[in-house]
């Protein structure tokens, strides 16, 4: 559905993106990840023909971003990081508005609007002044108005920045609703984000492509170990002593916490949880917590960005 | 065309939705309805003064011109105010879209920069046409206790348009080039201003350029229009300057996309 090409951009002197490449298949969410200004923003608007690439080429759904940008065009909803409101108009009007410009015909427009209006949940405000809105709301106006005439392709850049706990929950719903109807690629720097909606992740770094995969296989990737996480009571130079006999252990760190508790993490090749349990129950210390500590894709996510500093 | 007309329809709405529009209104009125009373004091006078002269020397009065004595110094007038307020009405045209950020919905959707100018070119035509109406009615007084000529003055409005349509395609322009409503204005007023006094260097200029600077002059193409005089020549020059300020626009914006 979408195919990206070896996309660069430069600002003057300045490479935001270069060789940026991947692909997007029918009714996927993709999720973009990458720290701020690491090229996420320019990807987007190349892809919603805002802007030009330097070189490069993509494609969606077979039009050429750059000789078919009106194709393109008329089959994408994008969402900005800062949504495109007209504070002036109230959301109707705006809606109204967004139908005319994506030339919407007369006939079906009040249906289109009414559609989206039931997705979104925007029924108790849609006579209000978008100006007069909260931060959600807006942000979920500028979800609707990508989402008018259900385009094949939605773009959204970073859609929860800036939501309180209990509006980014809504948004991550609305979004995964649209898997299947529509090919999304959504952009994000925080994490679990990605995790709970995408099917696929792209991880971006300094303008480069530094991972692609499922959140599971990256996980597996980045999984050579078992790292296991235990609290313990007891004194902390017996705890190490006690660790230190176990050949499969490849590293471990032990803090001390509050009451004479330790949390002690503990690395090695295999799982060893059993073993572990044994030993400190047999030297006497007090078991209060076991368990298999799995890689995240935040793990993942630090790993490959900092590898990268490092080369650079 | 329809896309143009729903920019145009979003544009024209968004001026009342400001208070900017009420004050630009207001104050336009005022100042064209002072200077109005004005004139028409003088020419009320003018002719008592005239009055009282014919009773003293036993002479029929004279028949003062209206035209030539009200309404063409008060053409120039209104032009006058129009140079100074047509930059407030272009300094949001295109600059508050760059602001808000919802250039990244004009260029996203299926609608082209030609629509884009042309809907938002339109709208500050109708504004200023707008803006116009209240001059009209204090004109039309003329007609109730005098009898003016009616051909001068809807020329002068013609001109009036053509002129207004040359403003605002060069406020429009400027607007195009910046974010900042503020820099907008200052640059449409300063542009402006310019085409306005070139004409007065034209004297100083040598033989070659004179001419030059005085067809280049925004305001000497007006004055045949003022006086009642529609002429071909002076509609082209308008319309020539309007295409050109519209076209730099459009050039604006796509260069936007470009610019690396």
């Amino acid at each position: 559905m979408i195919d990206v090409e070896g996309l660069t951009r430069f600002y003057g002197e300045k490479r935001a993106i270069s060789d940026v490449s991947f692909h997007v298949k029918k009714g996927e969410i993709l999720g973009m990840l990458g720290p701020n200004a690491a090229g996420k923003t320019t990807t987007m608007r190349i892809l919603t023909c805002f802007m030009p690439p330097t070189s490069g080429k993509a494609t969606i759904d077979g039009y050429d971003i750059f000789s078919q940008s009106l194709d393109v065009r008329s089959i994408t909803g994008y969402l900005p990081e800062n949504p495109p409101l007209y504070m002036d108009m109230s959301v109707t009007e705006y809606l109204n508005f967004v139908c005319k410009i994506k030339k919407i015909d007369k006939a079906r427009r009040s249906k289109v609007i009414d559609t989206v209006i039931e997705k979104i949940a925007l029924g108790e405000v849609r006579k209000s002044l978008i100006g007069k809105l909260s931060k959600g709301f807006k942000q979920r106006v500028g979800l609707a108005q990508a989402l008018l005439n259900s385009p094949k392709i939605v773009i959204l850049d970073e859609p929860t920045v800036g939501l309180d706990p209990k509006q980014i929950i809504e948004i991550r719903e609305l979004i995964k609703n649209l898997r299947g109807e529509h090919t999304v690629i959504l952009s994000s720097h925080i994490l679990p984000e990605i995790e709970q909606t995408c099917e696929r992740v792209v991880i971006i770094n300094e303008g480069m492509v530094v991972a692609e995969d499922t959140p599971e296989n990256l996980t597996n990737r980045l999984k050579g170990g078992e790292r296991i996480q235990l609290q313990v009571e007891g004194d902390k130079d017996k705890i190490k002593s006690a660790l230190q006999s176990v050949p499969e252990i490849k590293s471990m760190d032990i803090k001390a916490e509050a009451n004479g508790l330790n949390r002690i993490v503990v690395e090695s090749e295999k799982d060893i949880r059993k073993q572990l349990a044994k030993l400190i129950v047999d030297n006497g210390l007090g078991l209060m917590e076991l368990s298999a500590d799995r890689f995240t894709l935040e793990d993942i996510f630090l790993s490959l960005t900092t590898k990268e500093e490092e080369v650079a | 065309m329809k896309e143009s007309l729903a920019i145009f329809q979003k544009e024209f709405k968004s001026f009342f939705y400001s208070p900017i529009a009420y004050v630009i209104l207001a104050v336009f009125t005022a100042l064209t309805g002072i200077f109005f009373y004005l004139y028409l004091s003088s020419f009320v006078e003018a002719a008592f003064m005239d009055m009282i002269r014919s009773q003293q020397y036993r002479m029929a009065p004279q028949r003062l011109n209206v035209n030539l004595m009200l309404i063409r110094p008060y053409f120039w007038n209104i032009a006058l105010i129009s140079l100074f307020t047509l930059p407030t009405i272009t300094m949001r045209l295109y600059s508050e879209e760059k602001r808000l950020g919802t250039v990244e919905l004009l260029y996203t959707t299926p609608i082209t920069p030609l629509q884009i100018i042309l809907g938002k070119f339109f709208a500050g035509l109708a504004f200023y046409i707008v803006l116009l109406i209240p001059t009209m009615l204090f004109q039309s007084l003329l007609f109730v206790y005098g009898e003016p000529e009616l051909m001068p003055v809807l020329s002068g409005y013609l001109g009036l348009i053509f002129l207004g349509s040359a403003f605002i395609s060069a406020g429009l322009f400027i607007s195009t080039t910046t974010e900042n409503q503020i820099i907008a204005a200052i640059g449409a007023f300063a542009l402006s201003l310019l085409l306005w006094v070139i004409g007065w260097g034209a004297n100083f200029v040598g033989p070659t350029l004179g001419p030059v600077f005085n067809y280049i002059s925004i305001i000497n193409h007006f004055e045949d229009f003022a006086q009642g005089v529609i002429d071909t020549s002076n509609i082209a020059y308008y319309l020539l300057f309007s295409f050109l300020g519209v076209y730099l626009s459009i050039k604006m914006v796509e260069s936007v996309k470009w610019r690396a």
